[in-house]
């Protein structure tokens, strides 16, 4: 489904990504781990345009998608979510997640301004299948209220219906749990698991270990920009390079 | 409301029949159709602009040159200079939209003094400081648009078209792209939305409208001269915007009709009317950002959604 090749970005002279090679199969959930700045967020910044990368590719689908605009990169079919949440505040709840509708509205603005009646019929199916992603979520009762004053859990979840009601090939979720109670955490993790059984392709970015472990097919590791290790959870919990690098980690901050 | 607004227009005339009155209201219609233009891209789009009294002035002087010196036929050379003005805000556009914040404030701004100077100054043809005179009313077959009863319902017609196309525009897809761009640039991006191109595709609309304007300003009255097209109508437009409401199109009406009929209601306003608008500018930016009709709305939006979560939490409880 996606496959990086000697993915590279530096800042400036820093490498914060060197020579990232992995793929993502089809229909199964890829975790992306790492100790704190080891350059998850700027990979996935990287394959969905967000930053430019250095060098390397990112083919998805076949398609060459590295240094392609973001929106290109969206309309192939890649959502993703942002580790600080990004909505937007002042839209409504059901304005945000028709907002990931916006390849599928894809009208030019004349037509927007004469609203003919096709465009009205499909203004509904969009509106239709958002509420529909909004229900799934349990938001039902938020839909017009403006983002911004949203408790943060509901926060976390409009983001997530936003970024699968265009039911896209490959999503891609920067730390879905973070700043989440347990509860609310295997919530996520339960929608995850549906997500998944609905034949989703998902990589995501998690500092959770154990919903890592309990849904994760595949793990990869970075550390400072190199991928050292990739395999299943089990697999990478024993890998020793993996251990070093949490450990020594922890070892130099205690 | 469209149609009750569009009624009372159609009404409005037959029992206020002073003709200064009626040209009062008739430059409200045209400052509306610049300030809905301006509204899409500063209040949707979350740009600014400080030139469009340029786009403004191109399309009065575009439409009195063709049609005063060369005499061409009004209505086409209207939607020619519209054209023509459009390709302009592309020609501009295209590398001054890359900018944001305020350089982005100041190359507009430099684009209106770039096009005031070039009015002021080629005086063969635009005639300089001391303006153009002598351009065609506009017409329909032997019935003209001459005096403010018929300026009235044409004006008012081109507004209220423009009113409830913007109005289309802002509840369609693409209005949506537009308010998320505004708010976050890059989650715009990461969900689908070209944000370079509908920033320039909104920056030429408001400048087509823009142009518009200019043009039925020309045909309304006449004579034209490069002051109403300074930097200050500029700031005005802006002020027009910012005060209705940033992202509303019913707001902009209100903001075009506060400003132009202020210094008509109190006299000593004409003569400090600058320092009124600055006044009232920051009065409405400290209190509600949004400005008063958006700013209003929010703050109702928001008080109903928690009003209601707070019952729910009392049926919970009992």
């Amino acid at each position: 489904m996606l496959r990086l090749d000697h993915l590279c970005k530096n800042f400036g002279g820093l490498p914060a990504l060197s020579d990232v090679s992995f793929t993502v199969p089809k229909g199964k959930v890829t975790a992306l781990i790492g100790p704190n700045g080891a350059g998850k967020s700027t990979l996935i910044n990287c394959i969905t345009g967000v930053l430019p990368a250095t060098s390397g590719s990112v083919l998805f689908k076949g398609h060459e998608i590295v240094n392609l605009a973001s929106h290109k990169i969206s309309a192939l079919g890649i959502s993703r979510t942002f580790q600080n949440l990004r909505l937007f505040p002042r839209l409504s709840v059901l304005d945000n997640v028709m907002t990931g509708l916006t390849c599928e509205g894809g009208h030019s603005m004349i037509m927007a301004m004469l609203r003919l009646p096709y465009l009205r019929h499909r203004e509904r199916q969009l509106k239709l299948r958002s509420l529909e992603a909004l229900d799934y979520f349990d938001l039902s009762d938020k839909i017009y209220w403006p983002a911004e004053i949203l408790a943060y859990g509901d926060k976390k979840r409009v983001e997530l219906a936003r970024a699968i009601v265009g039911k896209p090939d490959l999503l891609l979720l920067d730390e879905p749990v973070a700043g989440l109670n347990g509860e609310e955490t295997a919530a996520v993790g339960d929608q995850l698991k549906l997500l998944r059984r609905a034949g989703h392709t998902l990589m995501l970015v998690e500092h959770d270990m154990d919903l890592v472990m309990e849904i994760a097919d595949q793990v990869v590791v970075l550390d400072s920009g190199r991928c050292i290790a990739t395999g299943t959870a089990d697999e990478v919990r024993r890998n020793p390079l993996v251990l070093e690098a949490y450990l020594g980690r922890m070892e130099a901050t205690a | 409301m469209v149609v009750m607004l569009s009624t009372l227009l159609m009404l409005f005339p037959l029992f206020e029949d002073n003709p200064y009155t009626l040209g009062v209201t008739n430059l409200i219609a045209i400052n509306t159709i610049v300030v809905l233009g301006l509204n899409l891209f500063i209040g949707y789009a979350g740009q600014i602009s400080l030139g469009h009294a340029a786009f403004f002035g191109l399309g009065a002087y575009g439409s009195a040159i063709t049609t005063g010196t060369y005499g061409l036929p009004p209505w086409p050379a209207m939607l020619l200079v519209a054209m023509a003005v459009g390709c302009i805000a592309l020609f501009v556009g295209i590398p001054v939209l890359r900018l944001s914040g305020h350089y982005l404030a100041m190359a507009t701004l430099g684009f209106n003094f770039v096009v005031h100077s070039v009015l002021l100054e080629w005086d063969t043809l635009t005639g300089g400081p001391s303006g153009f005179s002598g351009i065609p009313y506009l017409a329909f077959g032997d019935f003209s648009f001459d005096d403010e009863v018929r300026l009235h319902y044409l004006l008012w017609s081109f507004t209220m078209i423009c009113l409830l196309l913007c109005l289309n525009l802002v509840r369609s897809g693409v209005g949506r792209g537009l308010s998320a761009l505004a708010e976050d640039e890059t989650a715009a991006a990461a969900l689908g939305v070209n944000t370079r191109l509908a920033k320039i595709k909104i920056f030429v609309l408001s400048a087509v409208m823009a142009s518009l304007a200019g043009s039925l300003f020309a045909h309304c009255y006449s004579f034209i001269s490069p002051d109403s097209f300074g930097i200050f109508t500029s700031t005005d437009m802006v002020i027009m915007v910012v005060i209705g409401g940033m992202g509303s199109i019913w707001g902009s009406l209100f903001g075009a009709g506060l400003i132009t009929l202020l210094p008509e209601w109190i006299g000593v306003f004409e003569n400090y009317k600058d320092f009124v608008h600055g006044g009232i500018l920051v009065l409405v930016l400290m209190f509600l950002p949004q400005g008063l009709i958006s700013g209003l709305k929010d703050m109702v939006t928001v008080r109903l959604a928690l009003h209601k979560q707070k019952g729910k939490q009392k049926d919970a409880a009992t």
